[in-house]
């Protein structure tokens, strides 16, 4: 090749690496952006809050002084109502999801399912507080209660954990099903024994993904006329006689987290704003937890699975 | 050609005027084929010309996906596996496959073996772990995992993982079975070691075999099918195909002017 004609190549393999070096500094900038300003939220989040966190807040129920009200109260109502939610929209969840992925003949409906529940999977939830607020509690009569908001947002969740569960299967390779097959089994024991542990790592991440949603969700509860204040925790679940166990709890009244700290910033005292700070610690580190444990599981069945 | 069973017997299954349709594209046309009870036949031919196809309708594995039709009949001794009221589960669970990548299941090694049996209903640990180790020594790898037998499949080379599938359909005890080029995804030393297993395995088992690779036909096989565009061109001893073939198409092929 000529001198002249090598020039103009390097040259030219100049000119497109500036554009890698100009796209670079954009996509770092454009990171430095986002990442800056979520520090710097949380940043104010911790310095508001940290001063009211200890462990009485943790422990204590709302009262009308500032210094003296805590989180009791909330985070029980948080834990009931994420318990419920899960206990509802897992089965569901994953049943519709196999069913979709593994039983449902592909056609047209079963792709308009498909459109829709992706489609649901982003409708605002406030219009699923809308929702709850005619058919649990007008029509069904369940009150502003635990189970009024657990169902709520297991509709709020479902779409989430029907669509991830249908990817994870969907990425399981057919030559598993195949195996499976070719040994004899059904196509339950190919699904139940097969495709759902290997497909576990996914549908897991999916479940912890969606209550990560449902746990910062205050709109649609307080659609359904959840309370601001209340000072009473549930029923317990376990009575002095028999049966021992009792659900009445789920008929109780609740607030959760974002309830609360809603209530706390509406409030003209600054004391208040200082424990919506501390609660919104409380709840960003639970939904870090909770990510964090979507990550963990993630990797830790990727490492055990390898095609 | 007649499907009656009563003419079948020296054979363990035979084929009858099957066709086979994805969609409105025939790949299969008319094949009639009789394979011999414990011996090896190779299905060969250029790709695209319906091999794999013709094998995995003897474990009616067709069926798991629409868009496809098929006709004729395939008998295995006396019953023909392609009739509507036969359950393709039976048929399955009579004529096991190996594919061919190695497919394990992602469990351990163990239990890639002793889930075929549990859901046959053997349910008693000693009789699974003495079946195991049957299809371990079956497979010839017997000696190589028998200190990590409840490690993970994975853990084990391609030429294993495919040993292992071949332990897996061996533990059942099937009547057949089907191997779908079981080797193409091998280096040549495993593929000698699945090769010398296969001539092992005939003793108790009839094969039929999917290869690309045509002088593993000739290593391995009894009698060999030379497919063309969804026919069988010839079907002969896999001797007469190779060195003697009546039609020229299979001439050309086996000395590698065509495929």
């Amino acid at each position: 090749m000529a001198i002249e004609n090598i020039q103009v190549l390097r040259a030219s393999i100049k000119k497109r690496k500036l554009w890698d070096q100009v796209f670079v500094v954009i996509a770092f900038i454009s990171l430095f952006f986002g990442f800056a300003i979520l520090m710097g939220l949380m940043t104010q989040l911790f310095l508001q809050g940290a001063t009211r966190l200890n462990w009485s807040f943790l422990t204590s129920p709302p009262s009308p002084r500032a210094e003296e009200a805590g989180i009791l109260v909330a985070s029980v109502g948080t834990a009931t109502v994420m318990l419920v939610t899960m206990v509802l929209a897992v089965p569901i969840g994953i049943s519709s999801g196999i069913y979709l992925q593994e039983y449902a003949k592909k056609g047209w409906l079963s792709d308009v399912i498909e459109i829709n529940v992706a489609n649901l999977a982003g409708v605002p939830s406030i219009v699923y507080g809308l929702l709850a607020l005619g058919l649990f509690k007008q029509q069904l009569q369940l009150g502003e209660s635990i189970i009024t908001a657990a169902l709520t947002l297991s509709l709020l969740i479902l779409p989430v954990v029907i669509v991830t569960t249908r990817e994870a299967l969907k990425a399981i390779p057919q030559t598993l099903r195949e195996g499976a097959y070719a040994i004899g089994t059904s196509r339950w024991q190919m699904v139940w024994d097969h495709v759902l542990p290997a497909s576990a790592g996914g549908i897991l991440t999916g479940i912890i993904v969606g209550l990560s949603r449902a746990i910062g969700e205050a709109a649609p509860l307080i659609t359904i006329g959840a309370l601001t204040f209340i000072t009473s925790l549930p029923d317990s679940p376990i009575k002095g006689e028999f049966p021992f166990i009792s659900f009445s709890w789920l008929k109780s009244d609740f607030t959760v987290l974002p309830i609360q700290m809603f209530d706390w910033v509406s409030r003209p005292q600054p004391a208040f704003q200082l424990n919506a700070g501390a609660a919104g610690i409380v709840l960003v580190l639970l939904t870090v937890i909770m990510n964090g444990a979507a990550i963990y599981l993630r990797i830790y069945f990727r490492n055990r699975i390898k095609w | 050609m007649t499907s009656n069973p009563e003419q079948t017997k020296n054979f363990k299954a035979e084929v009858s005027n099957f066709d086979f349709f994805y969609g409105p594209k025939q790949a299969l046309k008319g094949v009639n084929l009789q394979v011999e009870d414990r011996k090896i036949t190779a299905l060969i031919g250029p790709s695209g010309c319906g091999k794999t196809t013709l094998l995995r309708a003897f474990n009616r594995m067709h069926d798991l996906y629409p868009g496809n039709h098929y006709t004729g009949e395939i008998w295995l001794e006396s019953l023909n596996i392609l009739g509507k009221n036969v359950d393709p589960i039976e048929v399955r669970m009579r004529i096991g496959m190996v594919f061919q990548k190695p497919n394990p299941f992602p469990k351990s090694i163990y239990e890639n073996i002793a889930y075929g049996l549990r859901i046959r209903g053997i349910t008693k640990t000693n009789v699974i772990n003495e079946k195991v180790e049957k299809a371990l020594r079956g497979a010839a790898l017997w000696e190589e995992v028998k200190d990590r037998r409840h490690d993970m499949a994975f853990s084990l080379s391609g030429g294993q993982q495919q040993r292992l599938c071949i332990a897996r359909a061996l533990a059942t005890e099937p009547e057949m079975i089907l191997f779908d080029e079981p080797t193409s995804a091998l280096d040549p030393i495993s593929t000698i070691s699945i090769e010398e297993l296969m001539k092992e395995l005939k003793k108790q088992v009839t094969i039929l075999i999917v290869t690309h690779n045509m002088q593993q036909a000739t290593r391995i096989s009894d009698y060999t099918a030379f497919m063309y565009l969804g026919e069988i061109i010839e079907f002969d001893r896999t001797e007469v195909i190779f060195k003697n073939a009546a039609n020229k198409q299979t001439r050309d092929y086996v000395s590698g002017q065509f495929g």
